[in-house]
């Protein structure tokens, strides 16, 4: 009986293991299908997160097997027919393709690189729409001006009024002035401010967005926009409150357009790029003008969070009109140096 | 799986050629599953804010409810109300940018029903293209949504529900009317949306006893089949064939087995189908294989012999 331990009758774990099969392709797989396994379990691992759990082995052997893989798929697909395999492989490099040219940048990364000058060269980009939409926005409050001032009733087509609202042709100076400098509605501010700001990024956002419609919606929505603030003007002005009615509006304002202006101006630019794609196919073209008008309203976002806070908060908690005005032009004047005067070239840019 | 389903999907492939110059088949995904995937994320945002929201007002009752009227408690329920509109801001423009950022290019709801986003140009998949194709979302599901629910509270506007219902509808239906199956955002972002199989790696076909040598293991019998008998069929029957021994169910393996004993002239006998079929596909397939390896390729039974 110990004869038989000893001569064969008990077969080794390698046997089961590397049983030769009988067909060349599957041998084929047998030699190379331990690269294949591992590249599964690194790819699986950077999937689920993990990187930082990858051994150093693993990460500079990662786009050695990537090309180990991809070459067996190519090796496999003309000389083996095990349809299972070379779904496998082709899944698995697929997967592996990702890993190895997903997007390498952090988020952390790309907010640097976007506060570093991704934003601001993005909006230099845009000058020609940013001047279109600048003349659309002061033809809009001309006209809202000019159409109040020559009949009053269409200050209620332009400006939302409610029941309530003591902002309409013929209130009192008084009146009117109460509504800029009203500091009793102190409760709630910062609830305001939340509100404005997220009630601000979905209009900009959409002004963006209809962008897509070859640009005429955001053409519509600044014209708007600018007469109901023309007619407002207008109204201020017959009672003498320019000064004053002007400090209201900028402490928070010349953020608040300026965002909307370059908002506006990215849906043009989109617009535009498919109106007139030039060489490229309308496609590659929106998609072009798309990328780079995302980058713009990421920003404006940002900038309507600080519209909103500056509303909320600063307007309430700051009524003497030279203040306002400080805060109000010294954002502006920021905002200008941040966009056209600091010209640093982003590190690390992908596109050219 | 796939080689039945082949004909159906053939309009939705696709090739992508890799820097090492390697064609690689993708597949984009079907209109009905990037459907069944947005239903899925937009149930999970409703109910993470429904849960918020309960936890934020129950969390208030506890806290405040009972004492009301000095300043502490207003501004403790000032700050669960910032908290509430900030989340709920949050969840609709960050949910699908932070997953879809992430290293699968995937929401959950993607995930579940194996798809992911992909460059349409092969390229990276960079943060600028998932931003893009997320702020289309807002004008595309968002918006109307909310025109709807607005339209209804003012009275006699109903046109306004109906336009916000054609306006979603214009989206809803843009990727029935382009050949990649690419919504609004997807143009915008040059992105397109791709199936991410998950693959495991199945075992492989030619290592049993039968398949070596042609003999069966319970009965003995030895299967060799002459040229005539293997050149019968091709590679879409090897195929066939091959997803039959791995399902490995007895009924499939009978009818099978029978059909191609028909087929050759052979007598089916009974108990000993898998031994038969495996014996028949490694023979098949180092045939086919050979061929291949000669340039000469047999699609399907169809297809005229090669000799």
């Amino acid at each position: 009986m110990a004869m038989f331990g000893l001569f064969g009758g008990r077969p080794t774990a390698s046997d089961a293991a590397v049983e030769a099969a009988a067909l060349r392709s599957d041998r084929f797989r047998q030699e190379r299908e331990g690269d294949w396994t591992r590249l599964e379990t690194i790819v699986a691992k950077m999937e689920s997160g993990r990187i930082r759990r990858l051994s150093d082995a693993d990460v500079l052997a990662l786009p050695e097997l990537y090309r180990t893989v991809a070459s067996s798929l190519s090796v496999a697909r003309e000389t083996s027919l095990d349809a299972a395999t070379l779904a496998y492989l082709e899944g698995l490099v697929q997967r592996a393709w990702f890993q190895v040219y997903g997007p390498r940048v952090t988020l952390w990364g790309w907010l640097r690189r976007f506060f570093g000058g991704e934003w601001s060269r993005s909006v230099r980009m845009l000058w020609p729409e940013l001047g279109a939409a600048l003349a659309l926005m002061v033809a809009g409050t001309v006209v809202g001006w000019l159409l109040v001032a020559g009949d009053q009733d269409w200050y209620f087509s332009l400006v939302p009024t409610d029941f309530l609202d003591v902002r309409v042709p013929g209130a009192t100076r008084q009146a009117l002035r109460a509504t800029l400098f009203d500091s009793s509605t102190h409760d709630g501010l910062s609830i305001f401010a939340t509100y404005l700001f997220s009630h601000n990024a979905g209009i900009a956002i959409l002004c963006f967005a209809l962008g897509f419609a070859f640009g005429v919606p955001p053409l519509l929505l600044l014209v708007q926009n600018t007469a109901t603030l023309g007619a407002m003007l207008w109204l201020f002005h017959s009672k003498g409150l320019t000064y004053d009615f002007v400090g209201w509006l900028s402490i928070h304002g010349t953020t608040e357009l300026f965002a909307i202006l370059i908002a506006g101006a990215a849906g043009l630019h989109v617009g535009r790029s498919m109106a007139f794609p030039g060489k490229r196919s309308v496609i590659e073209a929106a998609a072009e003008a798309g990328q780079r008008a995302a980058v713009v309203m990421a920003g404006v976002v940002l900038m309507l969070v600080c519209a909103g806070l500056l509303e909320g908060l600063g307007r309430q908690l700051i009524q003497s009109t030279p203040t306002r005005y400080t805060i109000g032009y010294g954002m502006l004047a920021f905002w200008l140096v941040y966009f056209f005067a600091f010209r640093r070239n982003p590190q690390g840019s992908e596109t050219a | 799986m796939s080689v039945l389903a082949l004909p159906r999907r053939s309009d939705r492939r696709r090739t992508l050629v890799t820097p090492e110059g390697i064609a690689l088949p993708i597949t984009l995904a079907s209109r009905s599953t990037r459907l069944g995937a947005l239903l899925i994320d937009l149930g999970i945002m409703f109910l993470s804010i429904l849960i918020v929201t309960l936890v934020l007002a129950y969390g208030g009752m506890r806290l405040w409810g009972d004492k009301s009227g000095n300043d502490g408690v207003k501004e403790g329920v000032q700050f669960l109300i910032i908290a509430w509109l900030v989340l709920v801001w949050l969840t609709r423009y960050a949910y699908f940018l932070a997953f879809e950022l992430g290293p699968r290019g995937a929401t959950p709801g993607k995930r579940l029903t194996g798809i992911r986003i992909a460059a349409r140009s092969g390229g990276r998949l960079t943060v600028e293209m998932v931003l893009a194709r997320n702020l289309l979302r807002d004008i595309e599901i968002f918006l109307p949504l909310q025109l709807v629910v607005t339209a209804q509270g003012i009275e006699g506007t109903d046109y306004g529900a109906l336009m916000a219902g054609l306006w979603f509808l214009l989206f809803a239906l843009f990727p029935l009317f382009n050949r990649d199956r690419l919504r609004a955002g997807d143009i915008i972002a040059g992105t397109w949306v791709i199936e991410a199989p998950r693959r495991k790696l199945e075992a492989v076909m030619s290592i049993s006893e039968t398949a070596n040598h042609g003999t069966s293991r319970t009965t003995g019998a030895s299967y060799r089949f002459g040229d005539a008998e293997l050149a019968v069929y091709g590679e879409f029957e090897l195929q066939t064939l091959e997803r039959v021994l791995r399902e490995n169910r007895p009924e499939a393996l009978a009818a099978v087995h029978e059909a191609i004993c028909r087929k050759i002239g052979w007598h089916p006998g009974a108990g000993d189908e898998r031994a038969f079929l495996e014996a028949y596909y490694t023979q098949l397939r180092a045939r086919l294989e050979s061929g291949m390896r000669m340039g000469r390729r047999k699609a399907d039974k169809h297809t005229p012999g090669t000799g």
